[in-house]
């Protein structure tokens, strides 16, 4: 039982990873607006006929 | 739902003239936004519109193949209610104006983030992050439904500001450029806060998270099986996980107690920080001497609620105080001149550009550029200079300057500011000395809050280091948590804050908070008579004397319009207008009369007295019901007017609703009408005739001086004397601009009926406010006693505090809006309309 010595600390090392993860998230402006992207959700299936795609999203894509 | 088939490939077709124009069905509603259709209807292809707005925006959207929109969501479309004219938003392409809208712009690409207070669904959404198929040229638009906001980037060379804007209102999403220009940097600011909070929180959960699954190893025993290394191990980490806790989390509550107390301020952040101090520093002492492993769980857990229940709170908050839209709250209508037609609207409704006519005594509410007309222009309401300006053809206005004299006209060449307008009102040279009793209340006890909890945390502590010390670290820290005075700062500016809602919505608009608790405070109510209790009614003016020929009722015109006087706009309303006919100089004298130099006429209109003095003797007056204006013109006394002023309607329901006040009546008017006042405010009413505006102000200081509360309602023409003396001065007015600024409420006219309902809901407000005192205090009180004794952990003080102020707020808010209702200023009994 000894071993749980060194789990502690490799799971403390592998919480911090996901605390980074989350300041990642957070700083790449995730949480801004946590209301408007569930309505963005609602609209997938009705996109209009004709580009679905605008020229920015175009461009970034070649 | 049929797919409208576009013409191939021609974006800019238009379709098929298919259209009927027809009188409306009843019941039949506009399917682009869902209001009934009054009046006229459009039909086109089985579809019904209300206006031809609506007709126009379906086309749009048919055109370019989105009427997916209105599957989205019932009635999503947005009426575009005012007109524009092309180059309404030209002056946004101008460089400087451009460079304050935009938030980034380079050669390529070019980003503006709008507030677009239509948005209200999430068809709105969809349609405007679909702008890109109405203008190639238009990048991704992202939307940010709470804040109402897009953000949209676009090809700089190819599509103008302007032309976004255009599209933007042409789909009935005009945007608020007002904020816009005021706020782009302001709004980037914003938005870096709560990322802060977020990374705090998460620091806190991350820690509180693991440090509590190591203590379970403790709570269980496990140090028993391995001895004193697992206990040191689950110490030293559980130090480790705290100490960004204690550098990162708590950094503002210490910076905020730090600031206060070099200002020799005891904020409520400071007991906070020093519970957190007390229990990391014991902690830290019990993990290197050996003790134990330390409250590092409850440490983090601590931080970790305390800072959920600020975010939880600031977005509480955001939604429940004042609306950043202040549209609504400057009453003022205005004169607008467009097409050759007059029209009234409310502030809300002017742009740059627009042509205004402004009468004598009325506001100017944006600063202009005079047009047409003899301008001379009263600042003292801007800077408290009552000597008049003069100013010539092309000369710029101020916002705020009133116009004396005849009637100018002039062109606005910015928007206007109602914040602004609302802080002229609130200087210092219109205040009305402070008797405020809630502010003393709170002011009292704030300061000796935060003494007391520490005094209480210290003593507590002291006490059980003698009884028990284990409890006492524990009671301490709990006692300085759990207090929470954020009752005493946020009760009575969240009340009034929802207070001043509710009456603007209902068409009250009060000068500040302060008018509430006066309002609560009033016992005795003086009433002016004229264009107060009584209303103009078509049928009820007639011309006593020779007839009048064409040409003298076009003087006569001439003569009254410039005044805002409600005999003035009756008279003005039955005799014709004469388009040649130029008032050369206009004199209006409050309480007496108007005179104006008409085409080289002299024309005088006034009461009795005033005429005589100006002419001399005049015929026996005409005894008959009603107001008598008498006419004058070179120097001949030519006949009189009679107005028969009806009561307004309901006022016979207001009065018993006004049965615990002292009721006065001061007209300018004559006795004629006693009688019927009596029978209407009752025999203890006093009823005072033939006043001048220096009589009013005399009955008002000697009704004070005996005592009483006095609130004051006139129309602040000829009574603004008055108004001002009294405790709380309410301006009635009715389709004009005429502004007393020594008023502390503007009521429209047809409002006048909810009186009772106004007053008996501001004592309502005041008693909420105390309520929600001892609401806060009950909480203090309870919870102090209970911590004291050690009973509660510091980690559900840290839950309960904000619990309490969440509570206390929306109790406030939640009263507020409920005993509007009650007290029968809700939407169903404001049917009246209102134009």
């Amino acid at each position: 039982m000894s071993v749980i010595l060194l789990l502690i600390p490799l799971s403390v090392l592998i919480a911090a990873a996901f605390l980074a993860a989350f300041i990642w998230a957070v700083r790449s402006g995730q949480y801004e607006d946590t209301c408007t992207p569930s309505m963005r959700l609602l609209t997938e299936e009705r996109q209009p006929k004709g580009q679905s795609k605008n020229f920015i999203q175009n461009q970034n894509e070649r | 739902m049929t797919e409208f088939q576009s013409i191939a490939g021609d974006a800019s077709a238009v379709l098929e003239p298919n259209l009927t124009v027809q009188k409306a069905a009843p019941q039949v509603h506009c399917f682009h936004c869902g209001t009934r259709c009054q009046g006229t209807s459009f039909s086109k292809q089985e579809r019904t519109f209300c206006c031809h707005g609506c007709l126009t925006v379906f086309e749009l959207l048919a055109e370019n193949g989105l009427t997916e929109f209105y599957s989205l969501d019932q009635n999503a479309g947005v009426r575009v209610s005012t007109r524009f004219s092309p180059d309404k938003f030209a002056y946004l392409d101008e460089p400087n104006v451009r460079e304050r809208i935009v938030q980034y712009s380079d050669e390529k690409l070019t980003r503006v983030t709008f507030r677009l207070p239509a948005i209200h669904c999430i068809a709105c959404v969809w349609l405007l992050e679909n702008l890109f198929r109405f203008k190639s040229g238009i990048g991704q638009t992202q939307v940010n439904f709470l804040r109402k906001e897009a953000s949209i980037i676009f090809e700089t060379g190819r599509v103008k500001l302007s032309e976004i804007v255009s599209l933007l209102a042409s789909l009935g999403y005009e945007p608020d450029l007002k904020l816009a220009d005021l706020d782009s940097r302001a709004q980037q600011k914003a938005t870096a806060t709560p990322r802060k909070l977020w990374l705090q929180i998460g620091v806190a959960g991350f820690a509180f998270g693991n440090n509590m699954l190591f203590s379970i190893a403790v709570y269980l025993g496990l140090d028993a099986v391995h001895g004193p290394a697992m206990q040191k191990l689950v110490g030293y980490i559980s130090m480790l996980l705290a100490v960004p806790v204690l550098l990162y989390s708590a950094q503002d509550y210490f910076r905020l107690a730090w600031t206060g107390l070099k200002h020799r301020l005891l904020t409520i952040e400071v007991p906070i920080a020093a519970g957190i101090l007390v229990i990391f520093a014991q902690s830290t002492y019990e993990v290197l001497s050996g003790r134990g492993e330390g409250y590092f769980d409850s440490f983090a857990g601590l931080l970790f609620f305390l800072l959920c229940g600020r975010l939880f709170q600031q977005k509480t908050y955001s939604r429940l105080a004042f609306d950043r839209d202040f549209k609504s709250f400057f009453p003022l209508a205005v004169a607008r001149v467009f097409e050759g037609a007059e029209e009234h609207v409310s502030l809300s409704q002017l742009d740059v550009g627009d042509r205004l006519l402004i009468r004598n005594g009325e506001l100017v509410p944006a600063d202009a550029v005079l047009v047409s007309g003899y301008g001379l222009i009263d600042y003292s309401f801007v800077t408290g200079e009552a000597e008049p300006v003069r100013k010539d053809l092309g000369d710029y206005i101020y916002a705020g300057g009133r116009q004396v004299g005849s009637a100018i006209a002039v062109q606005t060449t910015r928007q206007v500011s109602q914040s602004y307008l609302t802080s002229l009102w609130n200087q210092d040279v219109f205040t009305k000395p402070a008797t405020a009793s809630l502010d003393t209340l709170i002011n009292r006890y704030s300061q000796r809050f935060t003494k007391i909890i520490i005094v209480v945390a210290l003593g507590s502590a002291l006490y059980w280091s003698f009884v028990r010390p284990s409890v006492a670290i524990k009671a301490l820290t709990s006692v300085l948590i759990v207090a929470c005075p954020c009752a005493l700062a946020l009760a009575a500016p969240f009340t009034m804050g929802t207070a001043l809602r509710v009456l603007g919505r209902r068409n009250i608009f009060l000068k500040n908070a302060e008018t509430i608790e006066r309002l609560a405070q009033v016992d005795s109510i003086v009433f002016d008579k004229t264009g107060t209790l009584t209303a103009a009614g078509a049928e009820s003016v007639r011309f006593e004397g020779k007839d009048l020929s064409k040409q003298e009722s076009g003087w006569i015109h001439a003569t009254a319009r410039h005044s805002t006087h409600p005999f003035s706009v009756q008279i003005a309303e039955i005799t014709e207008t004469s388009a040649s006919d130029e008032a050369r100089s206009f004199v209006e004298v409050p309480g007496c009369g108007v005179e104006a130099n008409i085409s080289g006429r002299d024309v005088l209109l006034g009461s009795a007295e005033w005429i005589k003095s100006k002419i001399g003797a005049i015929p026996e007056s005409v005894p008959a019901r009603g107001s008598i204006v008498h006419v004058a013109m070179d120097g001949q006394y030519r006949g009189a007017f009679v107005l028969v002023n009806a009561l307004r309607r309901n006022v016979e329901e207001l009065v018993p609703q006004l049965s615990s006040y002292e009721i006065s009546l001061l007209s300018g008017d004559n006795e004629k009408e006693r009688p019927l006042f009596e029978e209407l405010l009752g025999a203890d009413a006093d009823l005072k005739f033939n006043q001048s505006p220096a009589t009013k102000l005399s009955y008002v200081r000697s009704l004070q001086q005996s005592g009483r509360k006095v609130a004051m309602i006139g129309d602040g023409l000829n009574d603004a004397g008055a108004l001002k003396q009294s405790d709380v001065g309410v301006a009635v007015v009715e389709k004009v601009g005429a502004f007393s600024p020594a008023s502390d409420i503007i009521i429209s006219a047809a409002m006048i009926p909810k009186l009772g309902s106004l007053l008996r809901f501001s004592k309502g407000a005041v008693r909420i406010v105390r309520m929600s005192f001892l609401l806060s205090a009950v909480y203090n009180v309870v919870g102090i006693a209970i911590a004291a004794q050690g009973k509660l952990a510091p980690i559900v003080c840290a839950i309960l505090m904000p619990l309490s102020s969440i509570s206390v707020v929306a109790f406030a808010c939640v009263a507020t809006s409920w005993w509007g209702n009650r007290a029968g200023l809700s939407r169903a009994d404001s049917q009246i309309n209102l134009s």
